[in-house]
């Protein structure tokens, strides 16, 4: 197994983020999974997008992207289906992934490109100062929502499943062993993967909301963490208080360029017929 | 050997590209530049290529640069209203050096607009359109043989200068059919973008040669390449010291303005004695050529620029082309007068002349005639 560290750029550290941001954390996760998986680095493209966690390009030995707000998809779009054999992973908020890039991450899923999109969800903008997001639960206190939200936060999850993702996993920073596990599961997917990460903001969504240090959030992620088989019984009032979290959908479908391969053929044959 | 054909100006505009190289596209379909979609859809995928219908403009532009980057020539196309959503992503292009090319047919606005009319109202798009301190390259075809052969231009000029290029053509043109020779790959010039040539290791993606324009790796070489929107050193790392802000954006500048010798581009007619030159692009160049001619009828010394390159503008070619007797100029365009702007700008020592229509309709040479009697008395 390769080192994990090859993929990262140590000498860059400590990170840009804030202490106590889970950020850390998912980026150590994701270079363990592109261990594990023995990725060559030069055929391994991360595109990530803006906001805090839109630095963490910054710390991998790969190949990078890193473009505007909410795009980080539509780039990888472009660079995957140019270039089948690459592993391309898409790094988003909720604000990229979700938010101002919400009608590209519905369309990346239905699409089924072979690529992984990993959003953590910290459920408010922490790069601009903490205001909310389309991931911020209803009544959440940000730097703009003084008095409360007002709006539904979406369930990235669901969202995906419907969307068309053929792999969807909810994980947090406290289960590491189970992220690590997770990531590198979606990467090796044959199909557009989501991996959702709960994600702690200290500085703001965390003090603003639950009052908590990364430390009491950590706790936190820990207890409200439950597998499907756990959440399912709950009674139905108390499942807005946890997060359903693991493996919540895997289906075996023809990606995009299994699919555009024959379309290929296809037109190579019409396009003999007629000259 | 080449063929030739009677095509669209949409059409040729896809063969132009594919003769080119381009194996990419990525687009959202919109009058009057839907027939380039369509020709992409069914032109790419025979060769190995790739046609991808995205979620709206914003992606589509974001997905060619991704394509670029992947080593594939890449292209859409799009009227105003998707020019606009584009230039976001058109603005990460040229920070990030991504070479593409964009197929603006443009038509009738503000907004919504004339959507199925004709109009040369994009002019300070293609050149402003967006944020902040940048410059571009922008080619306007005036004819479908033009649409072919000045696509192939776009993609070279993107290509040698690691850059984004427009090709500015209108609904008329775009929808116009004329003979047209598709010229086969063997017999045009090609350019290829520069790639490194130093060991993996030494690579540094925003690094410059000489020339101002630094090699460009692909996903998936052995050199790292790191591509960053944000203000970057030569590593592709942010760095937002006043002093690498003021280099760089001077670089992304002169690597383009200072080779306008090489980028502009006109077309002539009889402009060595002539005491009044109509200056046009487009489809109203063909108006304006016209009209030259039947003012030479006349009696009126008159003479007509086609500019082939629009940004930056071909100060160098038009001055040269414009003899001595030159004292009047007739800016002739379908907008309330955009490239007036800089034809006054530039020709500060003339006297500047407008002639221009709105209506939705094209500029016919009568019109720009009638105009040229007047402010020639
Ligand atoms: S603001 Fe929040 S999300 Fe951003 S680095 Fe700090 S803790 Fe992390």
């Amino acid at each position: 197994m390769t080192d994990y560290r090859d993929y990262l750029r140590e000498e860059l550290f400590p990170q840009m983020w804030c202490s106590g941001c889970s950020h850390g954390i998912s980026l150590g996760s994701i270079a363990r999974a592109m261990a594990a998986l023995n990725l060559e680095r030069h055929k391994t493209v991360v595109s990530t997008g803006i906001g805090c966690w839109g630095k963490a390009d910054d710390y991998f030995r790969t190949h990078v992207f890193h473009g505007t707000h909410g795009r980080a998809l539509s780039f990888a779009t472009g660079i995957k289906v140019a270039k089948p054999e690459l592993t391309v992973l898409a790094l988003m908020g909720d604000g990229d992934g979700v938010t101002i890039g919400g009608n590209h991450f519905i369309h990346s899923a239905r699409r089924n490109l072979d690529m992984t999109a990993i959003i953590t969800n910290n459920f408010n903008y922490g790069m601009t100062g903490g205001q909310y997001s389309a991931s911020s639960p209803e009544g959440s206190i940000t730097t703009t929502s003084k008095y409360g939200t007002m709006e539904e936060g979406f369930d990235i999850c669901s969202l995906a499943i419907a969307s068309g993702a053929t792999f969807v996993a909810r994980v947090n920073p406290y289960h590491v062993t189970q992220m690590d596990k997770l990531i590198a599961e979606a990467i090796a997917h044959k199909g557009f993967s989501v991996v959702e990460i709960l994600s702690n903001c200290p500085t703001y969504f965390a003090r603003y909301n639950q009052k908590a240090s990364a430390v009491e959030m950590m706790k936190y992620f820990k207890e409200r963490s439950l597998s499907r088989k756990k959440y399912d019984a709950l009674p139905e009032e108390e499942k807005e208080n946890y997060f359903l979290t693991g493996k919540l959908h895997q289906v075996v479908k023809d990606d995009f360029h299994k699919k555009y391969k024959d379309l290929q053929k296809r037109a190579r044959e019409t396009a003999e017929e007629v000259s | 050997m080449g063929k030739v054909k009677f095509l669209q100006g949409n059409h040729a505009c896809v063969e132009g590209a594919v003769a080119a190289g381009a194996r990419f596209y990525a687009g959202y379909p919109i009058t009057p530049s839907s027939e380039v979609a369509q020709a992409a859809s069914d032109k790419l995928p025979p060769l190995g290529g790739y046609y991808v219908q995205m979620e709206d403009e914003i992606a589509s532009m974001a997905a060619i640069v991704g394509s670029s980057l992947s080593g594939l020539k890449s292209f859409t196309a799009t009227s105003g209203p998707g020019l606009s959503l584009m230039q976001e992503n058109l603005g990460m292009a040229i920070m990030g050096e991504v070479p593409c090319v964009i197929i603006d047919v443009a038509r009738g606005g503000p907004s919504t607009g004339l959507a199925t009319k004709q109009a040369q109202g994009d002019v300070m798009q293609t050149r402003w359109g967006t944020h902040g301190d940048h410059t571009i390259i922008v080619v306007t075809p005036a004819s479908v043989q033009e649409c072919f052969d000045l696509t192939v231009r776009a993609f070279n000029l993107s290509e040698k200068y690691r850059t984004p290029v427009i090709v500015l053509t209108d609904k008329t043109i775009g929808h116009l059919r004329e003979k047209v020779d598709v010229r086969d790959p063997s017999e045009i010039e090609i350019i290829d973008r520069k790639r490194p040539t130093c060991p993996p290791g030494d690579y540094k993606p925003y690094r410059a040669d000489a020339d101002g324009i630094p090699p460009l790796a692909a996903y998936g070489d052995k050199h790292l390449l790191r591509i960053n929107s944000s203000m970057h050193g030569e590593e592709g790392f942010i760095n937002q010291s006043p002093q690498n802000a003021t280099a760089l954006s001077k670089r992304l500048y002169d690597k383009i303005e200072n080779n306008v010798a090489d980028i502009g581009r006109i077309k002539t007619f009889q402009t060595e004695d002539a005491e009044i030159v109509i200056i046009s692009f487009g489809i109203s160049a063909r108006s304006a050529f016209r009209s030259a001619a039947l003012a030479r009828q006349a009696g009126i010394k008159a003479g007509a620029i086609q500019l082939q390159t629009l940004w930056p503008f071909p100060r160098p070619q038009v001055q040269e082309a414009l003899g001595n007797s030159c004292r009047r100029l007739l800016v002739a365009e379908m907008n309330m007068g955009q490239l007036a702007l800089e034809v006054e700008r530039v020709f500060t020592d003339m006297e500047v002349y407008r002639v221009n229509k709105w209506s939705g309709e094209d500029l016919l040479p009568r019109e720009i005639l009638d105009r040229l009697k007047e402010v020639s008395e």
